[in-house]
C-alpha cells in the first residue's frame, strides 16, 4: 500500500504551497510534487483599470521584486504608448534593474543560502540561521548585508525609496538622477566589487565540499532559456530570446518577446495553481526548461564586462555542455552580482545618465503591450491589452518563479529519491527539500523574513491515512 | 484691489470649545471656527464653493441640543455654546471615516494621488488606523472615455464638490449625482461617457476640487496627481468683485 508525506503548507512564497512525497510499499519515493495552492488573481482584477496603473499594481505582486515588475510592465506600457523612451530613461531603468538583482541575489545567497552551506544540512534549526552564521563567520554575514544595503541603496537613490517605489512610468522615469545621487552611488561601488570579488573566491575554493548537493540537487538535463543581446552577450532589460539545450546547443536564438506565444505554452495541472510553461516546440512536458541565473550564464556568450567575463569562462569550463546542477545556481548569482556592478559602474561613468529629458508622454496609440525582461529569478513577462480608453481588457503575466515550476518539481522528486527512505523522516530530509527549492530561488525564499528558513509541515501519512510521523518548523 | 467695505451686517457673540467668538450673523458655525484657528475636520466643504453637508464630518454639539448639526450649513446664532471635539464627536467621526472607506474601494497604495489626498490625510488625522466594517467592494468602472481626464468611481466619496465647481464656478453643470443613498453615483449629463459630454469644457476644475482620486489627470501615474486648487478663491472674489 502507498503512502504519502505531505508538507503543509511550505510558507511565505507569492501564497502558499505544499510538498507532496508518495512512497512506494518497500519505503521509496514513488513520486514528489510541489504545488502552489493560493489563487492570487492579479490578472482578472487588474481588468478594467487604467494602463498607467499596470507599473504600480502588477509591482505588488512581490515585496522582494517590485522593482522587476515595474520594469517589465513600464515596457509593456510603452508599447501601448507607442513613443521612443528617452536613452537616458532606459539606461536609469536598467540601473535599477541591475540595483534589484543585486539586492535579491545577495538576499537569496547570503541570508537565505549561507546557513546551509556554511552551517550544513544537518545543523539543528534552531541553529541554522543567519544569527549562527554571524557568530561563526560574522565576515560573511556583514558582507551580505553590505552587499544588499548596496543594491537597496541604487534603488532607493534612483526611486525615492527602497520598496515599491512608483518611479518607472509608462514613458521612461518620471525623475532624473541628480549629481548627488549618481556621486554617492559611485563612491559605494568599490566596497561592493570588493565583497562580490572575495565572496566569489570563498565560493570556488569551498566548492568541492558541496558535490554531493551538486550531483542531487535537481541536476538533470533540460532547456535553458533567457535574454540575450544581439551579440548573444547576456542581457536583462531588453534583448531576445535565446534557448540552449542541455548539451550546450543553442536551438533557438533571438527569438523576438513579441511572439512569445508561439513558443511558450501554458499547461495547466489540477493539483497547483501555478501554471507550467513550456517550449512549445518540444511540447509538455518535454519541453521543461529552467530560466534565471543558471539559465542566463549558459546560454550568454559572454557577459561584455572584464571581470565577470574571466569569472563566466570558468563558469562555461564546469561541465561540457550546460551546467545542469540547480546548485550551481548559487554560484551564477554570485557571478551575476559582479557583473551588475560592474554595469552599473559603466552606466554611471557616462555623462549622459545626468539628463533631465526621462519621459516621453503619450495616449493609447497602440492596444496590445509585452514587457519582457530579466528579474533576478529570471525571465518575467508582462502582456496586456487594453481599450481605446487605455482600460485594460486581459493580461497574462508569467513570472520567473512559474518558468521554473517543472524544474522545481523534477529537483523536489530528485532530492527526495536520493534522500527520504522508509517510514521515519529526519531533519536533514527536510532541509535538503527545503534547500533545493532554495537553490531556484523562487518567492518561495525571496518574500520570507525567516532568516534562513521557510515554515513547513511535513506529515507522513500511513495508508489509512493515520500520521505516521510528523515534523513542524514554524 | 478695491477696499474691503465695511459691513453693517449684524454681528452674532457666542462660544466654542468655551472660548468667546464672534461672526457675522450670515456666517456658519465653521467659517467662525475657521476664523478663530478653530479646526473642525471636513471633506465635502470647500471655500469659494456652497456648502451641503454631504460628509458630516463637521458635526458639531450644541449645548441644550441632543442634536449634532454640521458646522458647514448651521449659522451662528447669539448665546450658543459649540462643542467640537467631545468624545462623541470624536468617535462618531472615525465611524464615518470607517464607512466612507468601507463604502467603496480605496486603495491608497496604487493610487493616483497617494500623499496627495483629503480623504487619506484626514484619516490619519483623525487616527483612523483600521476599518472595522466589512468591505463592500462594489464593481464600480472607470470612465476614461475623455481626452484628457477620467473618473473612476471606486474612488469618489460623493461630496458633490465637482457637482458645485462646474455648476456655480464654470456654469456649465456638466455633472450631477444620480441614483439614492449607497447607490449614488455622480454622472455627467445625462448619464453619458464623459468623452461624449456636450457641455464639458474641458476646464479641469472638478478634477482639481476633487478630494481623492476619483477624478484625475490620464497619464499620472501612482502619487503623481497633486490637485492645485488656488484658482478658486481667486476666480470667486473676481466674479464678486464684477457683480459689485
Amino acid at each position: 500500500m502507498q503512502k504519502q508525506i505531505v508538507i503543509e503548507p511550505v510558507t511565505r512564497i507569492e501564497g502558499h504551497a505544499k510538498i507532496t512525497i508518495q512512497l512506494a510499499d518497500d519505503g521509496s519515493v514513488a513520486d514528489a510534487n510541489i504545488s502552489v495552492t493560493q489563487f492570487r488573481g492579479f490578472e482578472k482584477f487588474v481588468v478594467g483599470r487604467p494602463f498607467y496603473e499596470m507599473p504600480s499594481l502588477t509591482a505588488r505582486t512581490c515585496g522582494i521584486c517590485p522593482v522587476s515588475h515595474l520594469i517589465a510592465a513600464s515596457k509593456a506600457c510603452d508599447q501601448i504608448l507607442s513613443v521612443r523612451i528617452p536613452e537616458t530613461a532606459n539606461k536609469l531603468r536598467r540601473i535599477l534593474n541591475l540595483g534589484q538583482w543585486i539586492q535579491s541575489h545577495a538576499l537569496n545567497f547570503f541570508h537565505l543560502s549561507s546557513p546551509d552551506l556554511l552551517l550544513g544540512m544537518d545543523e539543528t534549526p534552531e541553529k541554522r540561521n543567519i544569527f549562527r552564521v554571524m557568530e561563526v563567520a560574522p565576515e560573511k554575514a556583514r558582507d551580505g548585508i553590505r552587499l544588499r544595503a548596496f543594491g537597496q541603496t541604487v534603488i532607493e537613490t534612483l526611486a525615492g525609496k527602497r520598496i515599491h517605489p512608483a518611479w518607472v512610468v509608462p514613458g521612461g522615469v518620471s525623475e532624473p538622477l541628480s549629481v548627488e545621487g549618481r556621486d554617492k552611488l559611485l563612491a559605494l561601488l568599490p566596497e561592493a566589487k570588493e565583497i562580490a570579488l572575495r565572496t566569489l573566491r570563498w565560493f570556488k575554493q569551498s566548492m568541492s565540499q558541496y558535490q554531493d548537493y551538486v550531483r542531487t540537487f535537481a541536476n538533470f538535463p533540460s532547456l535553458f532559456l533567457g535574454l540575450v543581446d544581439p551579440s548573444g552577450n547576456l542581457e536583462h532589460y531588453h534583448g531576445r530570446l535565446r534557448v540552449m539545450d542541455a548539451a550546450g546547443r543553442i536551438i533557438a536564438d533571438q527569438l523576438d518577446p513579441l511572439d512569445y506565444q508561439n513558443y511558450i505554452g501554458e499547461a495547466i495541472e489540477p493539483w497547483t495553481f501555478l501554471k507550467f510553461p513550456y517550449y512549445k516546440p518540444a511540447g509538455y512536458p518535454e519541453g521543461i526548461y529552467r530560466v534565471g541565473p543558471l539559465a542566463r550564464l549558459n546560454i550568454a556568450t559572454q557577459t561584455g564586462m572584464p571581470l565577470a567575463d574571466e569569472e563566466l569562462a570558468e563558469f562555461h569550463d564546469l561541465e561540457r555542455g550546460a551546467a545542469l546542477s540547480s546548485f550551481y545556481y548559487h554560484y551564477a548569482r554570485l557571478i551575476e552580482i559582479l557583473y551588475a556592478i560592474e554595469q552599473i559602474e559603466r552606466l554611471l561613468a557616462d555623462p549622459a545618465i545626468l539628463r533631465k529629458d526621462v519621459r516621453a508622454t503619450g495616449g493609447v496609440n497602440h492596444h496590445e503591450g509585452i514587457g519582457m525582461s530579466e528579474a533576478p529569478r529570471g525571465m518575467l513577462l508582462h502582456h496586456y491589452k487594453v481599450d481605446e480608453n487605455g482600460l485594460v481588457t486581459w493580461a497574462n503575466l508569467i513570472i520567473a518563479s512559474g518558468h521554473n515550476n517543472l524544474a522545481m518539481n523534477r529537483g523536489v522528486l530528485q532530492v527526495a529519491r536520493h534522500y527520504v527512505n522508509g517510514n521515519t523522516l529526519t531533519e536533514g530530509m527536510l532541509n535538503r527539500v527545503e534547500a533545493v527549492v532554495r537553490a531556484f530561488d523562487p518567492c518561495l525564499a525571496c518574500s520570507t523574513h525567516a532568516l534562513g528558513q521557510m515554515q513547513m509541515e511535513i506529515t507522513l501519512l500511513g495508508p489509512d491515512g493515520q500520521a505516521l510521523d510528523r515534523l513542524a518548523r514554524l | 484691489m478695491s477696499p474691503v467695505p465695511i459691513t453693517t451686517e449684524p454681528v452674532k457673540t457666542f462660544k466654542i470649545n468655551g472660548q468667546d467668538v464672534s461672526a457675522r450673523e450670515t456666517e456658519s458655525i465653521l467659517q467662525a471656527a475657521r476664523a478663530h484657528n478653530i479646526d473642525i475636520p471636513t471633506l465635502c466643504h470647500l471655500e469659494g464653493l456652497s456648502s451641503t453637508g454631504a460628509c458630516r464630518l463637521c458635526m458639531v454639539e450644541i449645548k441644550g441640543s441632543n442634536k449634532l448639526f454640521p458646522a458647514c450649513v448651521t449659522r451662528v446664532q447669539e448665546g450658543i455654546e459649540v462643542m467640537t471635539h467631545s468624545e462623541r464627536l470624536v468617535k462618531y467621526r472615525r465611524m464615518l471615516m470607517e464607512l466612507i472607506f468601507s463604502e467603496r474601494n480605496h486603495v491608497c497604495a496604487v493610487c493616483v494621488v497617494n500623499g496627495h489626498c483629503e480623504l487619506q490625510s484626514t484619516a490619519q488625522k483623525l487616527g483612523m488606523d483600521h476599518v472595522r466594517y466589512p468591505y463592500l467592494n462594489p464593481q464600480l468602472e472607470v470612465d476614461a472615455s475623455h481626452e484628457r481626464y477620467a473618473v473612476d468611481h471606486n474612488r469618489c466619496i460623493l461630496c458633490t464638490r465637482c457637482v458645485r465647481v462646474c455648476d456655480e464656478i464654470e456654469t456649465a453643470h456638466t455633472w450631477d449625482v444620480m441614483g439614492r443613498g449607497i447607490g449614488s453615483k455622480v454622472i455627467t449629463d445625462f448619464n453619458q461617457p464623459w468623452g461624449e459630454s456636450e457641455t464639458c469644457t474641458r476646464c479641469g476644475k472638478c478634477v482639481n476640487v476633487c478630494p481623492t482620486g476619483a477624478l484625475f489627470e490620464k497619464g499620472k501615474s501612482v502619487a503623481e496627481m497633486a490637485k492645485q486648487r488656488q484658482f478658486l478663491p481667486y476666480l470667486v472674489s473676481r466674479r464678486e468683485a464684477m457683480i459689485e
